[in-house]
């Protein structure tokens, strides 16, 4: 998804705040969105308590097993040394939902920052921190991603940070937008009128009502994280094997792609579902937001 | 757009690739510092400590940060992009080699994505039947969630593998272009798709769009005459933002199908931890962006005679 159609929704976003709870049932008639929450529970599960879904054990497998196409003992089939890959992706949830995670928690909270800032202070400020998320925007997401592992390393951590950095540009804009639009509202300028400093009033009534699009955007953005996640994976610059992580699980197929095709195909077909799932929900809070 | 909008619009641009430089320069040269130099004290080599100081020297590692800076600006106004810190060669050589591969294989894609979107989105306004309409509008939003190198995995298996159309080594070269330029048309064909999709049905409410109809006009005369060109410039102006989606796209699909290209020359610097080659590669795709978005913010108002009005700073 781009900024361009982000930011056309968070200009016309209405005053009212409808959260979560409304959407929620809402989706009672919605088998769709239903379908996504049911997903990401389900992978959240497979985070929270991956014994409860699998009694293999996701790193030892035994030699005779190998490469087994998918039955009722291995419901994902088996990879080259004989593991079970269906034990492999729940194992393998807790790295990637993580690590998208503190992808996004690092967008989130930089970009909201620079966004509020430059929102609410405006002038040279404003254009200031501007032309910085203009600089973000004009190098591509995952060059910016390999310029900031390459200065912090290899590994899972620095994989979800420099993922996280790629969206500081899109949360600061979102952000940005909706301080303006909610700068200009009546009860701002009387919330100032009556007397409320610069910080309480941003704290009171400028941060809470900018919050939905922020929110759906967070959304949207786990699910690309979880894709950009995968994809440093797969170049080898995320979790260093054995772990189970999404994107190095499909890399690690990739050399039997001819002959074993569950090796990538399968754990692939779960990653675009909960990416599709993540999409479907951001969609969800951000209609909620327009009603 | 007056010329003084032009003036600012080309200012803010020339703002933004400097900055962007800068941003290279302080993050992949300056901020590791000694760090690309540790690669030579390595015992393992076996340099003397005389050799190591005349690396340092040609490499300026020693030099005071601000001088550096000058320097490395210098030598990218001019063409000039250092040398590779893996082996040595100049980086400018290493891009110019491989830039060709790498922009056939952009320009494939990108037609090739534009052309997906526009039979999705054609098709998608244009079926009576609601369930068709519903699938294809769907489409894209599947499209976006795909990994790029899973799709290229998948599609490895089905036309090479199951399928047996494409030869996987030793194929022509219009063969081993079928496979990538899909892989890279795909995820980009999506965005487009999506705002396609959307300004054609916004075009098609405006009271405009009915005059036209009541005179006579068939469906078909009103979306290839009226509607899409109205929603061209959404396209267009998404299609600038897409274009690093492209380069992003290369890198992964040349290291999926193992073809020589700047997205492999990125994946190996990266691998290498060669900074050098890194920060050049960045800067040039700031450029080709900055550039891009600069075009396509001055021809839009040519193609959308309404927007000459508006002087757009975005």
């Amino acid at each position: 998804m781009t900024t361009m159609e982000w930011e056309a929704g968070a200009r016309t976003a209405p005053r009212t705040v409808t959260g979560l709870g409304t959407a929620g049932l809402r989706g009672l008639r919605r088998p769709g969105l239903l379908l996504a929450i049911a997903t990401l529970a389900l992978v959240l599960g497979f985070a929270i308590a991956p014994g409860l879904f699998t009694a293999h054990d996701p790193l030892i497998g035994t030699a005779r097993e190998a490469l087994q196409a998918p039955s009722a003992a291995h419901w994902f089939g088996t990879d080259a040394t004989g593991r079970d890959l269906f034990s492999r992706v729940v194992h393998g949830a807790v790295h990637s939902l993580g690590a998208a995670a503190i992808a996004v928690a690092v967008g989130l909270v930089a970009g909201t920052t620079i966004g509020l800032l430059a929102g609410s202070i405006g002038g040279l400020a404003d254009s200031a921190l501007m032309r910085l998320v203009d600089v973000l925007l004009s190098v591509p997401a995952l060059l910016l991603a390999l310029s900031v592992i390459i200065l912090l390393g290899f590994g899972t951590t620095n994989a979800a940070i420099a993922v996280g950095v790629t969206s500081v540009a899109t949360f600061a804009r979102v952000s940005r937008a909706e301080v303006m639009r909610v700068r200009r509202t009546d009860y701002v300028e009387a919330a100032f009128g009556s007397g409320g400093t610069f910080l309480a009033v941003l704290r009171r009534h400028v941060l809470p009502n900018s919050l939905n699009a922020v929110i759906a955007l967070a959304a949207l953005q786990f699910g690309a994280a979880i894709l950009a996640i995968s994809t440093l994976g797969f170049l080898g610059y995320g979790a260093p094997p054995p772990t189970p992580e999404w994107g190095l699980l499909i890399a690690e197929g990739r050399t039997y792609v001819g002959t074993a095709w569950w090796l990538t195909t399968l754990p692939g077909l779960l990653v675009v579902a909960v990416v599709l799932s993540a999409n479907r929900i951001s969609q969800e809070i951000s209609k909620g937001a327009n009603r | 757009m007056t010329g003084r909008a032009v003036l600012s619009r080309l200012g803010q641009a020339l703002l933004v690739i400097a900055l962007a430089f800068t941003g290279a320069f302080v993050l992949l040269q300056a901020l590791p510092g000694d760090a690309m130099l540790i690669k030579f004290e390595n015992p393992d080599l076996g340099l003397s400590q005389a050799e190591i100081e005349a690396i340092r020297a040609a490499y300026g590692a020693d030099t005071p940060i601000w001088q550096a800076y000058l320097h490395t600006l210098a030598g990218f106004l001019v063409g000039d992009f250092g040398y590779s810190i893996q082996n040595g060669t100049a980086v400018g050589g290493l891009i110019a080699e491989v830039l060709p591969q790498t922009a056939l294989l952009a320009v494939l894609g990108f037609t090739t994505a534009v052309l997906l979107a526009v039979l999705i989105a054609f098709t998608a306004t244009w079926a009576r039947n609601p369930w068709l309409r519903n699938l294809l509008a769907a489409l894209p939003s599947v499209f976006i969630s795909v990994p790029v190198f899973w799709l290229a995995m998948v599609l490895i298996q089905v036309f090479s593998f199951q399928l047996g159309l494409i030869k996987v080594i030793g194929g022509g070269p219009v063969e081993s272009l079928v496979l990538p330029v899909l892989t890279l048309a795909v995820p980009i064909s999506a965005p487009l798709a999506q705002i396609l999709v959307r300004s054609i049905e916004d075009v098609q409410r405006q009271p405009f769009v009915a005059v036209v109809r009541a005179k006579g006009a068939s469906r078909w005369w009103v979306l290839t005459r009226n509607v899409a060109r109205n929603a061209l410039v959404p396209t267009l102006t998404i299609a600038g933002v897409l274009l690093g989606e492209l380069i992003a796209g290369a890198v992964v699909t040349e290291t999926v199908f193992g073809r020589a290209g700047i997205g492999r020359l990125t994946e190996q610097a990266v691998a290498n931890q060669d900074v050098a080659v890194l920060q050049a590669i960045v800067v040039l795709a700031a450029v080709v962006f900055v550039v891009a978005n600069l075009l396509v913010d001055l021809i839009s108002p040519l193609i959308d005679p309404r927007l000459k009005k508006t002087v757009r700073t975005a």
